[in-house]
């Protein structure tokens, strides 16, 4: 073998100096990752402003996901919203309504929590058939990420909830700032628990489109109930029933009648390397099969991937133990024959949850669900490495 | 625990941002209004988006039809096949309509154009008065087509316990292939346009607007910079050989041409006023308008922010001078 230039010649990398320290005030990725960025699908919606973009979790390792490429879901469009114009109201069944600036939102008792936001929509264009290829399209609304912020509790505890008298049968009405305002219902019990009103995302201010300055964290909920720019909750007797919680996010079972109130995202999970944007590209032996898991109903205990199409399974290697309403990643570490695989995943939770198979999901659910879809996921990868969605037997 | 912080909320902060109604009626207002009244108001709000019959444009929702299709392929979910509560009309078109100029809707015009959505449906008749008195005596379609979330009995209790690992199954075949109607979208190629049947949430593609031939002494590259600003205006404004006006007015031969010029839109009387004052849309007027809209032009239509950055309003107006007339 003839050496390799790179390292038998000087290089100008290893000979010039670089960028000095303030290039990039605030940097961004370097430009040859300049692949990895959301995408959006355009036949999906009518417009950008009402519309919905991916993750690029193809190309994305470990849990969490960089704000910068974290799918966007708006209604309205995303909002400019300074953080001495935001308000935040309370009223409805309370003591005393209030009204808080962001400056008091930063005086409470804070907590920091990672909790994955899934729109209840992702997978949904697969219900009928294998349609999109890429985990970013499939799977790819989505992300991870660690919330700073003060529980709801706090909040609604300091407008006092004596007024609302027996809390069991209760609801809080939430609404954004933007034109949409997006209002959901989300019963008591939830709010109490482990509802965040978040302002920061892996340690930093939200990003505009993810919020800026608040938004609400519903953990292992759908993500239309994570209402971006909150501006108002009010506790009411009963849900509002809104365009959101009645015409959207409801799911239509092949006898006509809908469910409602499915707010729960349950277990999920899919291999993201290989995958149809990320084939094996080194040919045969050691092949690292990665991808991600996640339960709104509690932890990921297993996962376990099969090469070929589900008829026999191995339990891959969870990067960290399971964590509640996170994302877990998986590895299953391999050495490929270079023969072709169907590749799939098969997530487990701490309720003793088995994520189900798409013929499992349609036989309950018949076709015409759009939201809910966690079916086990088929790549078909050939020979030559590339990868395609495929539906199998 | 008490903290102290806030301040109590006022009365009239309340009532400004408080607007939500309920299933039983909780939180209308006072007001009425019929399907008569209703469509004309629709006919100016509405019908840019959801069509002069509700009936819906390009993949803009649909708010009639689809009785009955609840329990077939591609059921059609509208307000009159789907939506159990008419509250939930009022309350959303109340604090969320017309799209790009929310919650500027007067009570009655909520209440008309929430009969004509109920006329479309064939759910009253044309001289109904729907008002907070009589809004309990409409009961939708779909009123009782709703369950409580049932997974825990119909899918949980099956889909637990220790999953096959050997032998799961006797053979494995493909049964579908993405390839087959691949509607993955690629870099630098546009958007598939052919969407096939077998997706649930099919939706058609919005028509795009074609770019024309530039005329003479365009800056190409900043044109195409400003197509991208321009995504910011499509929702209202359409440009290219097949334009049409919807809630804004088409664009073609914007650029130097004179303002309020195009037939068939009906203008804000700021800019009406505007015209007939001889205002030409020169690229230094735009520009000032695109900045702040509501700032150069009080009382105009234009429910758009502003471009803040020169060098956007700069990229889109010579985008918009490669549509001439």
């Amino acid at each position: 073998a003839s050496p390799d230039p790179l390292i038998t010649q000087v290089q100008p990398w290893a000979q010039e100096l670089g960028d000095g320290v303030d290039a990039t005030p605030y940097g961004l990725p370097i430009e040859y990752e300049n692949d990895v960025i959301r995408r959006n699908v355009e036949w999906l919606t009518a417009d950008t402003v009402s519309s919905i973009n991916f993750t690029p979790i193809h190309a994305l390792d470990g849990t969490i996901t960089p704000q910068g490429c974290a799918f966007e879901r708006h209604h309205s469009g995303a909002i400019d919203l300074k953080k001495q114009d935001y308000r935040l109201m309370i009223n409805g069944l309370v003591d005393t309504p209030l009204v808080f600036s962001y400056a008091d939102l930063e005086r409470f008792p804070r907590e920091n929590h990672v909790y994955f936001c899934e729109c209840a929509a992702n997978t949904g264009m697969e219900w009928a058939g294998a349609q999109l290829n890429g985990a970013q399209f499939t799977h790819g609304m989505i992300h991870n990420m660690e919330y700073t912020g003060v529980p709801l509790r706090t909040l609604l505890e300091e407008a006092g909830l004596d007024t609302a008298g027996d809390l069991k049968d209760k609801w809080v009405f939430v609404e954004g700032a933007d034109a949409s305002s997006n209002g959901r219902s989300i019963p008591m019990e939830k709010a109490l628990d482990d509802v965040l009103v978040a302002f920061k995302a892996n340690g930093e201010a939200l990003r505009k489109e993810h919020g800026y300055p608040v938004r609400l964290v519903v953990p292992g909920w759908e993500g239309n109930m994570w209402v971006k720019w909150i501006r108002r909750i009010e506790v009411t007797e009963a849900p509002v029933e809104s365009r959101e919680e009645t015409s959207k996010y409801t799911d239509v079972l092949e006898n006509g009648i809908a469910r409602k109130w499915t707010w729960a995202m349950d277990a999920k999970s899919v291999v993201t390397s290989p995958s149809p944007q990320a084939p094996i590209t080194h040919g045969k032996g050691p092949l690292v099969i990665t991808g991600l898991a996640w339960s709104g109903r509690g932890a990921i205990t297993r996962v376990d991937v099969s090469k070929d199409g589900g008829k026999t399974w191995e339990t891959a290697r969870l990067a960290k133990p399971g964590e509640k309403m996170a994302m877990t990643r998986f590895y299953l570490d391999t050495d490929w024959d270079g023969e072709e695989m169907m590749l799939q995943s098969r997530a487990m939770d701490d309720t003793g949850y088995v994520q189900p198979t798409k013929a499992q999901l349609r036989e309950v659910r018949g076709l015409n669900s759009i939201y809910h879809n966690n079916c086990i996921q088929t790549w078909l990868v050939r020979s030559t490495g590339e990868a395609e969605n495929v539906e199998v037997s | 625990e008490k903290f102290g912080l806030g301040r109590a909320a006022l009365p009239e902060e309340i009532a400004a941002w408080d607007g939500d109604v309920s299933p039983n009626g909780d939180g209308l207002p006072s007001g009425s209004g019929d399907a008569i009244v209703g469509e004309e108001i629709f006919a100016e709000q509405c019908a840019v988006c959801h069509g002069d019959f509700a009936e819906g444009i390009d993949n803009w929702p649909k708010l009639a039809g689809g009785a009955d299709t609840l329990d077939h392929e591609d059921p059609l979910k509208t307000v009159g096949s789907y939506w159990p509560h008419l509250s939930t009309a009022f309350d959303y078109i109340k604090r969320s309509m017309p799209y790009g100029n929310a919650g500027t809707l007067s009570d009655d015009e909520v209440y008309a154009i929430v009969a004509y959505i109920l006329y479309s449906n064939d759910l009253i008749e044309d001289d109904f008065v729907l008002s907070d008195e009589t809004f309990a005596d409409v009961e939708l379609p779909n009123a009782q087509g709703f369950i409580l979330d049932n997974r825990a009995e119909t899918e949980y209790a099956i889909w637990s316990g220790e999953p096959c690992m050997e032998n799961c199954k006797d053979e494995v075949k493909v049964t579908m292939r993405a390839m087959v109607l691949d509607v993955t979208p690629e870099e630098n190629k546009p958007a598939t346009a052919e969407v096939t049947q077998a997706s649930a949430a099919k939706v058609e593609e919005t028509e795009e607007a074609p770019v024309e031939a530039a005329a003479p002494a365009i800056d190409a590259e900043l044109a195409k910079a400003g197509e991208k600003v321009f995504k910011k205006c499509k929702a209202c404004h359409q440009v290219g050989a097949k334009a049409k006006n919807r809630s804004g007015p088409v664009l073609n031969g914007i650029v130097g041409g004179a303002s309020g010029a195009v037939d068939g839109f009906k203008y804000s009387k700021a800019l009406k006023a505007a015209a007939e004052g001889g205002l030409v849309w020169t690229p230094e007027e735009l520009a000032a308008f695109l900045a702040k809209p509501k700032k150069y032009l009080k009382g105009t239509k234009m429910g758009f922010a502003g471009l803040k950055k020169e060098k956007d309003q700069a990229a889109v107006i010579e985008y918009l001078k490669t549509f001439a007339e």
